[in-house]
């Protein structure tokens, strides 16, 4: 654990207790059951808003408290930990490109709603299966003192809460020269939002974008020039989602080393086994490990240093790799009843999945490290 | 508060007076070790006289005993000024690092006397007789007897692993004085190596040369004074002297060093000719996994500064930087293709002849200090919770 200040150990204790007290993994199973497009309890996202957790890495003068990225990832590993859904990592993400690359006037007119949680905003940036920024074929086109939108985007993360997003479009160029992000109302004129069923339950959608008229106020950032802006945006959001994956894969283990000391064959605890013994140890290495690189990660996000990039993809690699791990031996040591929707392995396992496929899996961030590395 | 400030410019003005400028050592050197027992010449005896002199080799051990009767704080102090000269430390040896503080703990006032200021002056070298042919990671089956022959004990059997052995003066030795008991049946003894009934024969491992050794006793003699702790209650006294073995086992050493894999691969791979897509993804996933150790022992270094917990991250280094030292010498082996599998010869660059013998020196560091599978038998217990399979102990 990371070496914290006072406010952010009050901080970590008050997220662990209100997601330990109000949002156990049961009442993400009644969000399941409900099936509702949202796929979170409004409710409890008012609750957590009220406690400032929207507004985490907003500056105050906009309505936050920022407390920066360390904060935030704190209060996604304890969400994460009881799967709780909640549209806070999609809306800071969002909240993170106007701060980098917003004018004041745009950061006067949304910060302030989103760091109270009254509007939810989303990054629309991904076209296709896999996670990959720079191939944008959504553009925009000068129309008047505006521009007309047309394209689409997949895999928008709480595309159906979100009132604004914030979307990639090609303004001109190839590759990531060219890019422009805009900041585009939910409800503007040719819009429109698929909900995506996931098989983890949580709230997303695919969007389509046809003749969207959008006023000058809606570039945010340089024409073309939105590349740097929207990877610093994207590397905030994958640190942030490595901090809740960091919960997930802690419970699972935890989870799984209780029933390792409870379920009985053989005349013993089955944690009396060695085989067993040793790859619970092995996961407890990788989790020791993967939390090492998370926290570097968001550490030097706060602090604004150059080696960010490299520092999240290490991150994001590790800790997928570690949470792909822990969330198959959840099901495995568990046996049949892990198998069985009534206990909660099987959503740590489908959670996982979605959670290293979004903002670039495994492969993606460990190639990514590479080039940074110069190799 | 002690005064810090007044002892750095003590320890400033001191070495400053008696550290001959020629031992200065390149800061981007591998350190020389100079076990105790060593016979240096020139500048190099002068200095390791006057740090004996001073106490300083064994800076927190008490003045009564030779040492240098500092603080932990002045130690640090201390330290810091002799590495801003270059300065290392002339008395190094087993007898510093695992067996003087074992004894300073154990030993009695008369065996504190006897062999603590010869291990301050750095005249006498010490191994460590635990590891027996059948008694590896199982330690407390050892069977090398010690039997009571009156006026002192006369020990038989063959011990293994002893590091050094040939060149040292003394072995501080697990020995079985009970054989109806295992952990309990254990001492810990001290057996003088210059005798007729102690041989040792160097051992050859796969990577050629090396300080290991085999150690055999023959009605080998013990004085009655040289049982440390009582008779029976060597177990204990083992244990510890292992703590201190292993904290010596820092991450970091045993990660491989050299330089990193892609700058070697740099080197060696055309990109087109070894099915560069599966060893690039290999190398990177070695890359990352060394960052990760590296981001570990920060976090636990500044978790130990700011006095929380001990930090569970400690359980986990050996069995890490171990497993990155290992996969680090498989892939520079890899990347060299043919050229890194030079033995010997004109044929190679001392690089790649070095390679080859890291890569199969390296294959130790999962088995010597606690097996890889013993790091996991000690996490599942301590940290985890989980049952020993083994028993106690």
């Amino acid at each position: 654990m990371a070496v914290l200040s006072e406010e952010q150990s009050l901080l970590r204790d008050a997220a662990r207790t209100w997601t330990q007290e109000k949002s156990p993994v049961s009442a993400f199973r009644k969000v399941r059951n409900a099936a509702e497009p949202l796929a979170y309890d409004p409710t409890a996202f008012a609750e957590m808003a009220q406690m400032g957790w929207a507004g985490v890495i907003i500056p105050e003068e906009f309505g936050g408290s920022d407390f920066g990225w360390l904060s935030l990832g704190l209060i996604l590993e304890e969400t994460g930990r009881t799967l709780t859904a909640s549209p806070i990592l999609a809306s800071a993400a969002a909240a993170s490109a106007i701060l980098l690359g917003g004018s004041a006037a745009q950061k006067e007119a949304w910060l302030p709603r989103i760091a109270s949680g009254e509007v939810v905003g989303a990054l629309a940036v991904d076209e296709g299966p896999h996670h990959s920024p720079d191939k944008v074929a959504a553009a925009a086109k000068k129309s008047g003192a505006g521009w007309t939108l047309d394209g689409a985007k997949t895999f928008v993360l709480e595309g159906m809460a979100a009132g604004v997003f914030v979307v990639s479009a090609r303004t001109s160029g190839e590759g990531a020269d060219g890019i422009s992000l805009f900041l585009v109302p939910a409800d503007a004129k040719g819009v429109k939002r698929q909900a995506l069923k996931l098989a983890d339950s949580r709230g997303a959608a695919n969007l389509t974008f046809e003749g969207v008229a959008l006023g000058a106020e809606a570039l945010l950032g340089e024409e073309g020039k939105a590349w740097p802006v929207l990877e610093k945006t994207l590397d905030r959001a994958r640190a942030a989602l490595a901090a809740e994956m960091l919960g997930s894969a802690v419970q699972a283990f935890e989870t799984t080393l209780d029933y390792l000391k409870t379920r009985v064959q053989f005349g013993q605890v089955i944690g009396s086994f060695q085989a067993l013994q040793h790859r619970a140890a092995k996961m407890f290495t990788d989790l020791e490990l993967s939390r090492s690189c998370v926290e570097a990660a968001l550490t030097a996000i706060d602090n604004d240093t150059a080696d960010v990039p490299e520092l999240v993809s290490l991150a994001k690699a590790k800790m997928g790799d570690t949470l792909h791990l822990v969330s198959n031996e959840m099901v495995q040591m568990h046996g049949g009843i892990g198998m069985t929707d009534e206990h909660d392995a099987g959503l740590y396992l489908k959670r996982a999945r979605a959670q290293e496929t979004a903002f670039g899996g495994q492969a993606w961030h460990r190639d990514r490290y590479a080039r940074l590395q110069g190799f | 508060m002690e005064d810090l400030d007044a002892f750095r410019a003590e320890a400033r003005a001191w070495l400053g007076a008696n550290f001959p400028a020629s031992l200065a050592a390149d800061p981007d050197a591998t350190p020389e070790i100079i076990p105790g027992g060593e016979k240096p010449a020139g500048d190099a005896l002068l200095w390791k006289q006057r740090m004996a002199a001073k106490g300083w080799g064994a800076p927190t051990w008490p003045a009564a005993y030779g040492g240098g009767g500092l603080s932990a704080a002045a130690a640090r102090v201390l330290a810091e000024e002799m590495a801003a000269i270059g300065a290392g430390n002339p008395v190094q040896g087993m007898g510093t690092s695992m067996f003087g503080p074992t004894l300073l703990e154990y030993g009695t006032e008369d065996q504190k006397r006897r062999h603590i200021p010869a291990i301050v002056r750095g005249e006498v070298r010490w191994c460590q007789g635990y590891s027996e042919p059948g008694a590896g990671s199982d330690l407390a089956a050892l069977t090398t007897r010690c039997e009571d022959a009156g006026d002192h004990w006369k020990i038989n059997g063959q011990k293994i692993w002893t590091s050094g052995a040939q060149y040292s003066d003394w072995c501080f030795c697990l020995v079985r004085t009970d054989t109806k008991k295992k952990h309990e049946g254990i001492s810990f003894v001290l057996i003088d190596m210059h005798q007729p009934g102690v041989e040792t024969r160097p051992i050859r491992l796969i990577a050629g040369s090396s300080p290991f050794c085999e150690t055999f006793f023959t009605d080998a003699r013990v004085e009655k004074n040289d049982m440390v702790g009582p008779l029976n209650g060597g177990w204990a006294i083992g244990k510890r002297l292992l703590q201190h073995e292993r904290s010596g086992q820092g991450g970091g050493r045993l990660m491989g060093a050299g330089k990193p894999l892609p700058a070697i691969a740099e080197a060696y791979a055309a990109a087109d000719d070894l099915g560069a897509d599966d060893l690039r993804t290999r190398i990177v996933g070695q890359s990352i996994d060394a960052r990760a150790h590296g981001l570990t022992m920060r976090r636990a270094a500044a978790e130990a500064k700011a006095n929380l917990n001990p930090s569970a991250a400690t359980s986990v280094m050996k069995n890490s930087g171990t497993k990155i030292g290992q996969d680090k010498a498989e892939l520079t082996l890899e990347i060299m293709g043919a050229q890194g599998l030079g033995w010997a010869g004109e044929a190679y660059t001392e690089e790649e002849r070095a390679a080859v013998r890291a890569w199969l020196s390296g294959k130790a560091t999962t088995i010597f200090g606690g097996s890889a599978e013993i790091q996991n038998n000690i996490i599942s217990k301590r940290i985890l919770g989980l049952p020993d399979p083994l028993g106690a102990h």
